[in-house]
């Protein structure tokens, strides 16, 4: 009974933010142009040797998808926050911490996915080999819901703070360092034809342990936050 | 039962009050006054559990909330200054959505019949945007009339509402201590409640 | 129980601390001299030239000290954000508010003199060796700390929050390090590493550890007067902070 509570109350919330994003699209397109467009000018800074950019492709991708995250971590909680909301949330007969967990599960649905997808037709640009795409997106699939639960930690943190929006970066940046390494290391090892298993894994591993304490401390966060 | 005892509440560095206590059966009601800045809103925050007390226990049942945590909230329902209404969704959705977010389930009819009786009807199906101020507060106050929360917890809940919508209201209230809850509200008006059941509180 | 938990609250009480503190930070500072004096002889004069590295290693007396300082006190600082998470007092928060600038001195300290030794050794100010690069994310950590805090006005909810920042970096350390370890032994930059101890001598071992001791008392001295300006700070309206000789003159 309890069970099926919490399921139905975590699908309401998904449901709901995703309603919400749709009401206002251009705020998950803002943050997938922005990707395209950071992504697309290392190419013009750097210069168009294919060899070059083959190489430096992985961490391009990743460090975008890095900052592309970040920008959208603003629209996790501060809207709620701003409306009463977010205190409705905390007072909700559904523990916070389920919401909270249905929050980043449609925050990752409306950045973290549209950036997977999009990412091996920005890796054509770099003239990646089709197997090694593949692995980016893997790695992307798995790596983003850290980037998004790492994330919402800071955006709590930072909620109705003086100059939220950059102290988050400040905060959640240095965080996602593992991610960053593991992430475009896998697709590099690929490249370097090492194999990309051993970093997927550490990846799944980095997302199990973001997926256990993530909304606990986020939970925290807000609570603090509401006080 | 609501019990508070020796509540004392820090703002900043300045006590705002301390050695509050009360205690609210069912059916009863408390007018919580004072002027802007006396902790009006803090001590309502206090007993809905978002902001603990600097001194002090608030029980319910006999329980201290912090310790029934879920099983308080179940039982509450709060209004604050903020309505949580979302300009981008519609009346409609907008009450089924907050039902949802507390953790109830509330069908469409039911929205609807809720809105309706806060005179919003025809209204139903208009985002909440081109709602005026009034409207948007009744639409946050259509969620008491969905659900069995025994203790209401409104704060100014008059602010712009007109004289038909503060009469709606007040007739609400009533019927939800007649039938055995309980409210906590503050208000700089007076309000035409029925039952003689009122306490007042005044912080200075 | 509940009597022996308020006898240990009366010291975390910033009333009792405030003296307390006041009476320990000068022993802090003559054991911060000694050991500085005679580790810094020792460094100087007493430890034999690097047969590879000429005179120029002897700023590790003051790196590898730094380096150690800067990880442990974020340790330190966790633990106090945790207790007073858990606990509720109010000193465990400005301790670990009062540790954060002198970490983030050390990681500084530590990067810069990482430098400074990397030139004559390598030729370049900086190479993307594992420790150097963990430590400049450590200061990153610092920092973010540091900007939290001072960007919520509410001293407890900046306690708080900074609690929750200083836990959630202490559990990513050994992970963003062991991140770090990895990518570069991947990459191959730097096989040099800053702390090759096998043929260190005798004296340069003594050397560090006076130099790591006076880096502890200096740590802990600056703690605590930092400490005792917050809580003149926080504490400004409170009774017996009126009370008080050097505020009353």
């Amino acid at each position: 009974m309890a069970e099926t509570n919490i399921l139905t109350a975590l699908g309401g919330i998904v449901r709901r933010d995703l309603l919400l994003a749709a009401r206002r699209k251009s705020d998950v397109l803002t943050t997938l142009f922005f990707f395209v467009i950071v992504v697309s000018l290392f190419p013009l800074g750097i210069g168009p040797e294919m060899d070059m950019l083959r190489k430096i492709a992985p961490g391009v991708l990743w460090v975008a998808a890095l900052l592309a995250t970040m920008l959208s971590l603003n629209r996790l909680f501060a809207a709620d926050y701003a409306d009463g909301a977010l205190e409705q949330m905390a007072l909700s007969a559904v523990p916070l911490g389920v919401l909270v967990t249905g929050k980043v599960i449609a925050h990752w649905l409306l950045s973290g996915l549209p950036l997977t997808l999009l990412a091996p037709v920005l890796g054509l640009q770099f003239d990646l080999a089709p197997a090694s795409l593949a692995v980016l997106v893997v790695a992307l699939a798995i790596g983003t819901p850290v980037l998004s639960l790492i994330g919402a930690i800071g955006a709590a943190l930072t909620l109705g703070v003086r100059g939220g929006g950059v102290l988050v970066s400040l905060l959640v940046l240095p965080l996602y360092v593992p991610v960053l390494i593991f992430g475009a290391g896998a697709v590099e090892a690929d490249i370097t034809g090492l194999g990309a298993a051993a970093h997927l894994s550490l990846l799944a591993a980095f997302l199990a342990l973001a997926a256990f304490f993530g909304p606990w401390a986020t939970t925290v966060a807000l609570r603090i936050a509401l006080e | 039962m609501l019990e508070a005892s020796n509540l004392e509440c820090v703002r900043g560095e300045k006590s705002l009050f301390r050695g509050l206590s009360f205690r609210l059966g069912a059916g009863a009601c408390l007018m919580v006054q004072g002027a802007n800045g006396s902790g009006k809103t803090s001590l309502l925050r206090m007993l809905c559990g978002l902001s603990p007390p600097a001194g002090g226990e608030i029980r319910w049942g006999g329980t201290p909330i912090r310790e029934l945590a879920e099983d308080f909230r179940r039982e509450l329902i709060y209004c604050g200054h903020a309505g949580a209404v979302k300009d981008d969704l519609t009346a409609q959705e907008n009450v089924r959505m907050s039902a949802r977010l507390a953790g109830q389930a509330a069908g469409e009819d039911e929205a609807r019949g809720a809105l309706r009786s806060l005179g919003l009807k025809g209204r139903e199906d208009l985002p909440a945007r081109v709602l005026s101020a009034g409207q948007k507060r009744r639409v946050a106050l259509a969620r008491l009339l969905l659900g069995k929360h025994r203790l209401w917890i409104l704060d100014e809940p008059l602010t712009a509402l007109d004289k038909a919508a503060v009469a709606t209201l007040c007739g609400m209230i009533d019927a939800h201590l007649a039938s055995g809850g309980m409210a906590v509200l503050t208000s700089h008006q007076e309000l035409p409640l029925a039952a003689g059941r009122i306490e007042h509180l005044r912080l200075d | 129980m509940n009597n022996r938990l308020i006898n240990w609250f009366r010291y975390a009480s910033p009333q009792t601390f405030y003296p307390l503190a006041g009476k320990m930070i000068p022993w802090f500072w003559a054991l911060t001299a000694v050991f500085g004096i005679a580790g810094l002889y020792i460094g100087f004069f007493a430890a034999p030239t690097d047969a590879q590295q000429g005179e120029g290693y002897r700023i590790i007396f003051i790196h590898v000290p730094a380096s150690w300082m800067s990880m442990f006190i974020y340790l330190v600082m966790a633990f106090w954000a945790a207790l007073g998470l858990g606990f509720n007092t109010r000193l465990s928060g400005m301790m670990a508010s009062a540790l954060a600038p002198t970490g983030a001195l050390m990681a500084f300290l530590s990067l810069w003199t990482g430098a400074l030794w990397g030139k004559p050794m390598w030729g370049t100010w900086w190479v993307w060796d594992a420790r150097l690069t963990s430590e400049l994310i450590l200061f990153f950590l610092y920092l973010g700390f540091i900007a939290l805090q001072s960007a919520i006005d509410e001293p407890r909810r900046a306690d708080k929050a900074g609690a929750v920042l200083a836990l959630v970096g202490v559990i990513n350390i050994p992970i963003i390090y062991f991140s770090v370890k990895w990518w570069n032994t991947l990459h191959q930059g730097a096989s040099v590493s800053l702390t090759r101890s096998p043929s260190m001598a005798q004296a340069m071992l003594w050397g560090m550890l006076l130099m790591a001791l006076a880096f502890w008392m200096y740590s802990i001295a600056v703690a605590l007067a930092r400490v005792r300006a917050i809580i003149l700070e926080r504490e400004r309206h409170a009774g017996w902070v009126e009370e008080l000789r050097e505020v009353r003159q």
